[in-house]
């Protein structure tokens, strides 16, 4: 299947969706955290979309970069620019709705969740993607899903933003999204 | 022209000196220990990064804070550190750097930190090494110090984030001070438009302004309107034969009083490597006073030195992932 077979679904449509489908799980005690770029970026969005029930309930938010918790990081090392990660509540017995763009591997979540257990002990957490592509290599699956869209392992999906804010799905050039167990180590390893 | 401390590709493979590293690296290593700040502040103070490394603090000359730092840098980042004073130990029944080394490597060592009176010892072992063990300089002679180099500058830029627009004054014995050339490496390299020395002419090198930086010796004019003040130690252990009248006298002249502060800008702030000789280079009240941030830098150095260790250790870097 080449990029131009695939017709790529409206992102913004997707979050609208996803925030109608959060809703009823906000409540007291609920925090929201979404990963980084594009799970943050869904997240501010949400923060807006949500406004109401977010300021009922005096929900609070944060982000993760999981970098420093990656199993690749043996391979691939550090990307060229982190973000620190900022979770400003206790994360002890909080129910974490975790925000992630497009839900591949897996290994993303699990990062995500060592990295969160480093901050205490969350009494719940939700896993939410905009997009399911498929291909996950762990036994770690999104609970809420914007859409199904099932690709091959060559094809990257990232989601984008536009100058405006708004965002996009875009397929990319596809060396990085190779799954991280397949990546050749280089002659240094 | 072969860079030892960068590989094929670019990336940062040993840290010896700030000298002969590009803009980019320099800042991708401040970048990154701004993220490792907050691990401090978690309720895991760890990172899981160098989980199953060993790293070897090799310190053939004693320094408690540095060696503490990468110590604690190195665990937070989940390693296994071994801390070796090799002046106490075989060096002193005639081992030679190089078989100290390859004992260590042979224990499965990754990663050396390595403190020598000697400029250029831990170029030397990087040489020495095979490629997938890397080699942090943790102070070499009059050489460089680059770790303490970068943090100061990550500090200076946590409090006056704008670097293109300040002033710098480094204050003291340039002469002996590896960190004053690492800085001024840093400083010039990141843009700071205007570093300057002051010094009396015995505490400076021959042709010091080839580094870019204005030559003071007076603090009156050295000090005025400065944003940053970075003291330095007077080295005491590194000076032979007679290149100061006394401590006392060093101290009015060049010692940073309150009085002397109030020359900078008033929101300027005071760096000081550490350890300090009170009423010598410093006067306590301005160590302890409000625009004092000695401390900041301690905390800051070990983030800066996870950063440079995590990037060291990581296979390839520098790719996008998703």
């Amino acid at each position: 299947m080449s990029a131009a077979d695939i017709k790529l679904p409206n992102a913004e449509q997707l979050l609208n969706d996803l925030a109608h489908k959060i809703e009823p799980l906000l409540q007291a005690n609920t925090a929201l955290v979404g990963i980084q770029s594009g799970g943050a970026w869904l997240m501010q969005r949400l923060l807006v979309l949500l406004a109401d029930s977010i300021s009922t309930h005096a929900i609070e938010h944060g982000t993760l970069d999981v970098s420093f918790y990656r199993d690749d990081f043996a391979q691939r090392g550090l990307k060229s620019e982190t973000r620190p990660s900022q979770i400003p509540f206790d994360v002890d017995n909080k129910h974490i709705i975790l925000i992630d763009d497009v839900f591949y591997t897996g290994r993303t979540t699990r990062a995500a969740m060592n990295e969160l257990f480093d901050y205490g002990r969350p009494a719940s957490i939700t896993l939410v993607a905009l997009v399911n592509r498929g291909g996950r290599e762990l036994p770690i699956a999104p609970q809420i899903v914007g859409i199904d869209v099932p690709l091959d392992a060559e094809q990257n999906l990232q989601l984008l933003q536009h100058s405006n804010g708004t965002l996009y799905l875009a397929l990319q050039p596809s060396l990085s999204s190779t799954p991280s167990s397949t990546i050749k180590t280089d002659s240094h390893e | 022209m072969n860079n030892p401390q960068l590989d094929q590709d670019g990336r940062l493979r040993h840290l010896l000196s700030i000298e002969g590293l590009p803009k980019k690296i320099l800042n991708q290593i401040l970048d990154t220990a701004e993220s490792f700040v907050g691990v401090a502040e978690r309720e895991v103070k760890k990172v899981p990064l160098l989980r199953g490394k060993t790293v070897c603090n090799l310190f053939f000359e004693n320094s408690t804070r540095t060696r503490t730092t990468f110590e604690i840098a190195a665990k937070r980042l989940s390693a296994d550190v071994i801390s070796l004073n090799v002046n106490s130990s075989s060096q002193s029944k005639g081992e030679t750097i190089l078989d100290t080394v390859d004992n260590l490597i042979a224990m499965h060592a990754d990663m050396f930190v390595v403190r020598h009176s000697q400029s250029g010892a831990a170029h030397f072992i990087a040489k020495h090494v095979p490629p997938h063990i890397h080699v942090i300089n943790a102070g070499d002679g009059r050489h460089s110090h680059p770790t303490q180099g970068l943090l100061d500058v990550f500090t200076i830029r946590k409090y006056k984030p704008d670097l293109h627009n300040l002033r710098v004054a480094i204050v003291g014995d340039i002469l002996h001070s590896r960190v004053a050339r690492s800085e001024i490496h840093a400083l010039t390299s990141l843009g700071v438009p205007e570093v300057r020395v002051i010094a009396p002419k015995t505490l400076l090198p021959a042709q010091v302004e080839k580094l870019g930086v204005h030559v003071y010796h007076d603090m009156k004019a050295g000090l005025k309107d400065v944003d940053v003040i970075m003291m330095l130690r007077l080295q005491n252990e590194r000076m032979s034969g007679a290149m100061l009248p006394s401590a006392q006298e060093y101290f009015k002249t060049y010692g940073l009083t309150q009085d002397k502060l109030r020359l900078a800008k008033s929101d300027a702030i005071v760096l000081h490597p550490g350890p300090m000789n009170r009423g010598v280079e410093i006067d306590s009240s301005v160590a302890d006073g409000a625009q004092s941030v000695i401390l900041p830098q301690v905390t800051y150095g070990i983030a800066v030195r996870m950063a440079v260790m995590a990037m060291l250790a990581g296979g390839q870097g520098g790719g996008t992932q998703s």
